[in-house]
């Protein structure tokens, strides 16, 4: 058994004023960073906030900030960090602070709310259901991994810098308009959007959220290149750019 | 008093797990105003957690398969306890609740004509789960999500209820508080569905996230009304045992569906030591036929390490207590050496079991695809709960409904393996479904104030004992542990006796219990308000354990090894008295209709 310390940010309600605090706590083999704070708030400070469900890495609840690293709390393991100096955990800076690990992450929701549901085309079969091969659906199933933790919305220096919630849906959500757009049998079309609402040409391609991403979604190879691409083919490339004006 | 808000709509769901998205989904589409609450954020609910799929007989990769052995295995699966016309509904309407996923745009994986895919899982006598990797949970709660976004329901997130609250006998609303500010809110609804999950947490080895307090069990019983089978709580084979901090993290049934093995310390595949006479038939002889099973081979029976949940955790107990365990207190389950008899095996399990392989590997540093996994039993899922209307879901209080896992009913003695998805998605609709129509006819109830600041005062006065108080923290520990000991996998009437003496002492100390701090976000306060329920929960379980003098599914009594007929005629249930007390009764089985029985007796062969 040895021990370690935690720098954890504690901040008062409502967002308010807040500051890191040292908690040193006992430490055994196999230890995550949630571990190490669940323990700190059952021994020492009962009113911690933090998120949490699963503890395997499946919910995406516990996102935060360690030694500045947007991570799983449940997933970072305590043998991988260095523990000779204290561990930093943080919220997620990019969303609004509700108290100390817990952030507001509701736009998020909001977002999502603004993109154009799935439609699918009319089913293959007289009895309802569609016919779709595996290899047509890798990709799919690939962004559909995604367990919403928004550490890439974290990270996302568009978001966290610049402040363009308004104008920029973020990773996430072009991983959810790719997974969409490349859905087999969706009918709907929402390149414009992409190009006008959600302004996917402010992504200069950084790589930061695939960096991050627990699920290791190629989030930029795999969604947002391929969309970006889509977008140019179908709004300057000529001939699509001519077909578009005589259908209207 | 603390000044609350008040919300009002016809159909209040409380849950956003599968059954009460499922259930706001359909009240929204039948034209009602609905409200959904629940404890954490959308998309987090329990069901994400959900691996090995979604069980439903569309026979895509058996065609012998039918509603008709759906509805047999079940009931096998249950010990004929369960409610014979939800089984029924279950297998009949199971296949058109999975299409309908498709439509919303889930994305299953596939056969190869394109049609989707089913797998092999523990009691099921064809390859019936519906799935998407291990990850089917996350699969089926993103999908009724994005779904239920554009319907107009109103979602409340991490918001609690604290209370349900009648009006002359029948559900009025509900008193809850949300996290981020602390405040209390009244809900008043003209229907309300309990969908809030299971119990896990009253034990200390689980599988359950700290939401599976058993909170709609006990909103339930508190509200006055009955809960049956809380006896039948399933153990589940393939927890984590190592490393410490992720003990009862499951592991998926999948991995022995696609060929992973159990075996002892001395490298016995002890499962072929002990297999029920009535599964005798549908087991393989051998290894060799095992194999063939896995393999797809339609003329080879299963593996032993696919027989029920109960029946596999009682073989690991009975391991590890002879000695011939693993080196943390578990067994061994095997998947690497399928590479002995497929090429490419190490692709083949990462592409099937993805999450399992990523799971071990980050959180135990080892590589499944080279090295057995120790694993033993997880508390993992409770087949009791609110006694309902097979066909409705109401519970014996009029206008409360109640669906998924805090309703009981379908599983009996023991759910087979994806029976829980299926179930969430067949009854979640009819829940909705119902608890709209009772909307329609209802006037709008009242919410009786007196009632509200009661419950609110007791909520609060954990801040007036401040850190002079128990710690919730400590209490929840202790009881966790007392259940785990005394009311666990293998039971007696002495142990349980005593659970009971010590929940009595425990109760006391939850009325002592004391918290600091502010309202606003502040889990040790969340934690006191969970002890209530907890308790509550816990004594159901003791008491129908004690009451029911038998071993049968996932209730195991050292004291009466054997499964009694008699015992196979009813359900025992529990109700709360006006007086506070919990009374105990015999609750007899509905006959089950000829036609239904001779469905039985075919497939028993
Ligand atoms: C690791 C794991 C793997 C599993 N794999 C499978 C599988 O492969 N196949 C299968 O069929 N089953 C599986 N199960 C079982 C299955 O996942 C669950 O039984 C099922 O998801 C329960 O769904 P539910 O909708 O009833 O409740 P949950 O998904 O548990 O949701 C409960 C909801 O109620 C809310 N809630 C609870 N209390 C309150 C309150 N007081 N106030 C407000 N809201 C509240 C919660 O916030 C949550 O939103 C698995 C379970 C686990 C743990
Ligand atoms: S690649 Fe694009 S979306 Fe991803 S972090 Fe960089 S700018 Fe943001
Ligand atoms: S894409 Fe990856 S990082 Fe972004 S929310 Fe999904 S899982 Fe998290
Ligand atoms: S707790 Fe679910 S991802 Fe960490």
């Amino acid at each position: 058994m040895s021990q370690a310390t935690f720098r954890i940010w504690r901040s008062e309600p409502g967002g308010g004023a807040g500051a890191f605090k040292n908690y040193t706590t006992e430490i055994s083999e196999g230890m995550v960073v949630l571990d190490a704070v669940h323990k700190i708030q059952a021994e020492q400070a009962p009113d911690l906030a933090c998120r949490w469900n699963c503890k395997a890495g499946k919910c995406g609840s516990c996102s935060a900030e360690i030694n500045g690293k947007p991570r799983l709390m449940c997933m970072s393991r305590l043998n991988s960090i260095n523990l000779d100096e204290p561990v930093t955990v943080e919220p997620m800076r990019t969303f609004p602070l509700i108290k100390d690990l817990v952030t507001d992450v509701s736009w998020n929701f909001r977002t999502k709310k603004g993109l154009k549901k799935f439609k699918p085309r009319k089913p293959d079969a007289p009895d309802g259901t569609w016919r779709m091969a595996q290899q047509d659906i890798d990709r799919v199933q690939e962004f559909r991994k995604c367990i919403e933790c928004f550490l890439c919305q974290d990270v996302c220096h568009v978001l966290r810098d610049h402040d363009k919630h308004e104008e920029f849906i973020g990773p996430r959500f072009f991983v959810y308009a790719a997974a969409l757009e490349m859905h087999p049998l969706d009918t709907d079309d929402r390149l414009a959007d992409l190009k006008d609402k959600s302004n996917i040409g402010y992504c200069n391609i950084t790589k930061c959220c695939t960096t991050v991403c627990p699920e290791h979604i190629h989030i930029t190879d795999n969604a947002i290149i391929p969309l970006k691409e889509r977008v140019v083919d179908s709004f300057y490339d000529p001939v699509s750019r001519l077909l578009r004006m005589i259908s209207g | 008093m603390a000044a609350h808000t008040t919300y009002s709509y016809d159909v209040l769901v409380i849950g956003a797990g599968g059954a009460g998205l499922r259930a706001a989904i359909e009240a929204a589409n039948s034209g009602v105003t609905v409200g959904l609450i629940c404890k954490s954020l959308l998309g987090k609910a329990h069901t994400v957690m959900a691996e090995g799929g979604m069980a439903a007989a569309m026979a895509h990769n058996d065609d012998r398969d039918s509603w008709k052995v759906h509805f047999a295995d079940t009931m096998r699966g249950g010990q004929y306890v369960n409610n014979w016309r939800m089984a029924e509904i279950h297998a009949k309407e199971a296949p058109d609740r999975v299409r309908e996923l498709e439509g919303w745009g889930a994305v299953f994986d596939r056969t190869p004509d394109g049609r989707i895919n089913q797998r092999n899982f523990g009691g099921h006598r064809y390859p019936r789960l519906a799935h998407v990797g291990d990850r089917t949970g996350l699969e089926l709660i993103r999908t009724l999500q994005d779904h239920t976004t554009y319907l107009g329901v109103t979602v409340h997130m991490e918001h609690t209820v604290i209370e349900v609250i009648l009006d002359g006998g029948r559900a009025a609303g509900v008193l809850a508080y949300d996290r981020e500010r602390g405040r209390f809110h009244v809900f008043s609804a003209k229907a309300i569905v309990l969908a809030t999950g299971g119990i896990g947490r009253a034990y200390q080895i689980t599988s359950n996230s700290w939401e599976g307090t058993g909170d709609g069990h006990a909103l339930a019983y508190r509200a006055g009304a009955q809960l049956i089978d809380m006896e039948f709580v399933q153990f589940h084979p393939t927890g984590m045992v190592w490393p410490p901090s992720v003990r009862g993290l499951l592991v998926t049934e999948g991995v022995r569906g696609e060929g992973g093995v159990l075996r002892n310390s001395e490298g016995r595949r002890f499962m072929f030591d002990d297999i029920p006479d009535n599964y005798k038939p549908q087991t393989a002889a051998d290894e060799e036929e095992g194999w063939r099973y896995v393999m797809h081979d339609k003329t080879a029976r299963r593996p032993p390490e696919l027989l029920t949940r109960d029946h596999v955790a009682r073989c690991i107990r009975r391991e590890v207590k002879a000695g011939r365990g693993s080196p943390h207190g578990g067994v061994f389950l095997d998947i690497a050496w399928i590479k002995e008899r497929i090429p490419n095996a190490e692709e083949h399990i990462k592409r099937k079991l993805p999450s399992m392989y990523h799971q071990f590997k980050e959180l135990a540093d080892l590589d499944i695809t080279k090295e057995p996994m120790e694993i033993g039993p997880t508390t993992h899922y409770v087949m009791g709960g609110i006694k309902v209307d097979a066909d409705s879901q109401e519970s014996t209080i009029p206008g409360l409904f109640a669906a998924g896992e805090c309703a009981a009913g379908i599983n009996g003695a023991n759910r087979l393996g994806g029976n829980s998805l299926s179930d969430l998605i067949v009854f979640g609709k009819r829940a909705g479904e119902y608890a709209a129509q009772h909307a329609r006819k209802g006037a709008p109830p009242k919410v009786d104030d007196g009632a509200v600041e009661r419950s609110i005062k007791a909520s609060l006065a954990p801040f007036e004992r401040g850190a002079s108080g128990e710690n919730p923290y400590k209490v929840q520990q202790d009881l966790q542990e007392t259940m785990q000991a005394l009311v666990g996998i293998v039971r007696t009437e002495s142990e349980m006796q005593e659970a009971i003496k010590k929940l009595a002492a425990f109760n006391e100390r939850a009325a002592r219990v004391g918290i600091e701090g502010h309202r606003e976000y502040n889990s040790g306060w969340h934690t006191c308000i969970d002890l209530r329920n907890l308790l509550d929960v816990s004594e159901t379980i003791a008491r129908s354990a004690i009451e029911r003098r038998e071993s049968r599914g996932g209730h195991f009594r050292d004291d009466y090894p054997d499964k009694v007929a008699e015992f196979g005629t009813f359900n025992i249930a529990t109700k709360r008295q006006p007086d506070g007390s919990m009374t105990v009764s015999r609750v007899p089985l509905a006959e089950i209709p000829p036609e239904l029985k001779q469905v039985i007796e075919e497939q028993k062969q």
